[in-house]
């Protein structure tokens, strides 16, 4: 089952390949990865999804915690959350259909960003789900290319955690004693 | 003040506290080696060999309980840190590892000796920094160090260029004290956790304290033993934990696992309450994990939280520093009596005749050797081992009270350890007895270290249990692969005369009564002594649990009777 995780982490060099790399060496499956910049210089966000249960979700977790340059993991499968990917898809789109799948991309609030004689670009937000979704109704008309981005991931709710408290009790002590 | 890259790192190792380093030269290192001899009060003792120089630092730290710190160079010194950096990492040792790298502008070029360190030893320490300024070096070093100490210790690695070896910069060492290796500690032991525990304890009628190297790592000998005592818990060890708790102490059951004692395994087995502390439940322990301790609740405590529920879901895990979270329970702790199941336990020893084998029946036995040496020595040596059979007969039958006093690759099983490990130790501990016991095919692992030894000038000495063979692998083959011995019976060299190129004396024994003087010869002699006793080739180490097979189920010597022992070949 997929889990989401969220690694806020040191911008530097290196970050992302001792995260790849402590999955790869703990023998987890990561379905995406993605990493973004934050509200706050020098932290760095990261999405995993891993296929994985609870039990291994909360092993890959703990182990993310041990890297020196995590600052902080939450685990967002266990609350509820925002979840999106983005999907660009290159369909098939002779003139007599063209009409058919502008409406159907319509209803999955997909935008046309671009057009040629043979086939559209179009480009779509959501859930995983939605986005499968919209790709089995696509199908039939032949998917030229796709490419998605990965998901991000954010906690509903006000009870939400950001960079800004990713620096734990103890370290933040540590540098006011400096 | 401005000082060179080459110069603030030794500053930074004498600020840390580091009397002593082990290393190799070489060209991306010269402008630190040139630097050293401006740092007359810093001890450089030059190895053979980069893993030699590995594992002197690493037996230096396991005997004296501080970071010890290994240097070598680019490229090919690098990569032979590789063994002993994965030792120390998996025995929680801590250590910093200081390699030159080439000029940063080379980075990337394949230049010559340019090997991607960090990317290496990623998975094998538990962090490493490239350094390509003069004025990273002081934050890298000291928050290398901080981590390497702090938490579960581990190896940490700080590869740095040439440039800024050999760029000067302003030293400031109190600007940059270190913080991030804060982040992960655990906190104050959760008292939802503790309160299950302490009803786990209060319910319990057969405990066991399973004990680990956690215990001498937190400082918690005193507080175990406190607890055992008044809950009338028997403790039960692992093998890095011999000596942690006295082998001697009544409660103290001895090794557990794969070749531990039967009955104490017995007893695991039978017990309803698992107090595993600063243990990590590694396979050689618990056997088939399905069948494990059946019967028995677990509480858990542990520095690091990866390790818990990740070989047995445990009931109560207490996620904290050991003597910290032992201070807070005993006082909570009612006093038990568990007379009964400890003379059931003592009652599970009572038909084990192991020490059968101690008995003289002619050919020279490897336990009998080891015996010998604790009587001896008064049981007092800091003994180093090597990997394979002698390493188990080491832990039966030399029985360690004190703690730090066996050194032994445990997580990694590295062989060619013991030698510079215990080069390491001595220098350390320079007021110990120090002894190294070794196979006759892992002591030809790293026997260059000989003459480091002599040039050092230290007292070291060192017993080879010589059963021409690669001891442990041939016990496996003729177990479980039908005695057919692929690649495991060995020629050796003389290894007295070998000893003697080095410079150092030696003695071959072959019979048992030749022991006990053989040792008092050593003991005796001023300055690094070898015995090779050639012991009964054939022998196995007993009990034994087969990989994977359950804890209970032991194979035993085929016969209690002495006279079978030994007359197979
Ligand atoms: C570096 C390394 N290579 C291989 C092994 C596998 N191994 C484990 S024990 C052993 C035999 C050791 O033989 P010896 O040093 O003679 O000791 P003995 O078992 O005979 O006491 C071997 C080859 C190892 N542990 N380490
Ligand atoms: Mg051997």
């Amino acid at each position: 089952m997929p889990h989401v995780l969220v690694a806020y982490t040191d911008d530097e060099p290196g970050v992302l390949n001792r995260v790849a790399s402590l999955f790869r060496r703990r023998a987890f499956n990561i379905h995406s990865l993605t990493v973004g910049p934050t509200e706050k210089a020098g932290v760095s966000r990261m999405t995993i999804v891993v296929d994985t249960d609870d039990q291994g979700a909360a092993r890959a977790q703990s182990n993310l915690e041990k890297l020196l340059n995590v600052q902080k993991v939450e685990n967002l499968s266990i609350r509820p959350s925002v979840v999106r990917d983005l999907v660009l898809l290159r369909v098939a789109a002779e003139s007599t259909v063209r009409p058919e799948i502008i409406q159907l991309a319509q209803s999955f609030r997909a935008t046309v960003v671009d057009i040629a004689t043979n086939s559209l670009v179009l480009e779509c937000t959501g859930s995983a789900g939605k986005i499968d979704a919209l790709l089995d109704v696509m199908k039939p008309y032949g998917i030229l290319e796709m490419g998605r981005t990965g998901v991000v991931a954010m906690a509903r709710g006000a009870d939400f955690f950001g960079a800004q408290s990713a620096c734990t009790a103890t370290e933040a002590l540590a540098v006011n004693f400096q | 003040m401005e000082m060179s890259g080459a110069h603030i790192i030794w500053e930074c190792l004498t600020r840390e506290g580091v009397s002593t380093v082990f290393g190799y030269p070489g060209g991306a290192v010269l402008n630190l080696y040139d630097a050293l001899l401006d740092f007359p009060a810093m001890h450089h003792v030059l190895a053979r060999h980069e893993q030699g120089a590995c594992h002197m630092a690493d037996g230096y730290a396991r005997a004296s309980g501080q970071v010890g710190v290994v240097i070598a160079t680019s490229g090919p010194g690098a990569t032979n840190l590789v063994t002993g950096l994965a030792t120390a990492m998996l025995d929680s040792v801590p250590l910093v590892a200081i390699t030159g790298q080439v000029r940063s502008q080379l980075i990337g070029t394949d230049a010559f000796q340019e090997v991607d360190v960090t990317g290496i030893t990623l998975p094998i320490t538990k962090h490493n920094y490239l350094v390509q300024r003069a004025e990273d070096i002081v934050p890298v070093l000291r928050e290398a160090f901080a981590l390497a100490a702090t938490g579960r210790p581990g190896a940490v690695l700080v590869d740095i260029t040439t440039d800024a070896q050999k760029a000067k910069t302003e030293f400031d060492w109190e600007g940059h004290v270190p913080h991030r290796h804060l982040r992960h500690l655990p906190p104050r032991p959760d008292p939802g956790q503790l309160q299950q525990a302490l009803k786990l304890i209060k319910a319990a009628k057969r405990p066991i304290i399973l004990a680990g190297r956690g215990i001498d790592l937190s400082g918690a000998r005193q507080e175990v033993l406190a607890f055992a005592e008044k809950t009338s818990t028997p403790i039960a060890m692992t093998l890095l934990a011999l000596g942690v708790i006295p082998a001697s102490h009544r409660l103290n059951l001895g090794m557990m696992g794969m070749h531990g004692e039967a009955w104490t395994n017995q007893a695991i087995q039978e017990s309803d309450l698992l107090l595993a502390f600063g243990m990590r439940f590694d396979d050689r322990v618990t056997g088939d994990l399905k069948t494990y301790a059946p019967h028995a609740k677990k509480i858990h405590i542990e520095i690091d939280a990866s390790e818990i529920h990740k070989n047995v879901k445990v009931d109560a895990p207490i996620l904290g520093d050991l003597r910290e979270t032992l201070r807070v329970l005993l006082p909570q702790v009612k006093t038990k009596d568990h007379s009964d199941w400890l003379e059931h336990v003592a009652a599970l020893r009572g038909n084990v005749n192991a020490d059968a084998i101690l008995e003289d029946h002619g050919s020279l036995q490897a336990p009998q050797v080891i015996h010998e040496l604790w009587k001896g020595t008064d049981g007092k040596a800091t003994v180093v081992t090597d990997v394979g059979q002698h390493q188990m007969w080491e832990a039966q039958y030399y029985k360690h009270d004190e703690q730090k006093s066996l050194i032994t690759s445990g997580g990694l099983g590295t062989m060619g350890f013991a030698l510079p490990a215990a080069i390491g130790a001595k220098l350390a501990c320079p007021e110990k007895e120090v002894w190294v016991i070794a196979g006759d095919g892992g002591f030809q692992m790293n026997m260059q270290e000989l003459m480091t030894l002599v040039q050092e000038g230290i007292k070291v000495n060192i017993a080879i249990i010589n059963n021409g063979y690669l001891g442990m692998v041939r016990q496996w083959q003729e177990l479980f692969y039908k005695s057919r011995y692929a690649a495991t019976p060995m020629l050796n060299p003389d290894f007295v005369k070998l000893a003697a190129a080095f410079g150092i004396p030696g003695r071959v024994v072959t019979a048992r009564s030749e022991v006990a003087d053989a040792i008092t010869e050593a003991r005796g002699t001023k300055g690094p002594f070898l015995l090779e006793f050639q012991v009964e080739q054939e022998t196995s180490v007993y009990p034994m649990v087969p990989a994977g097979a359950s804890l209970h189920n032991m194979l035993r010597r085929e016969t209690a009777e002495p006279a079978q022992i030994g007359t197979r070949t």
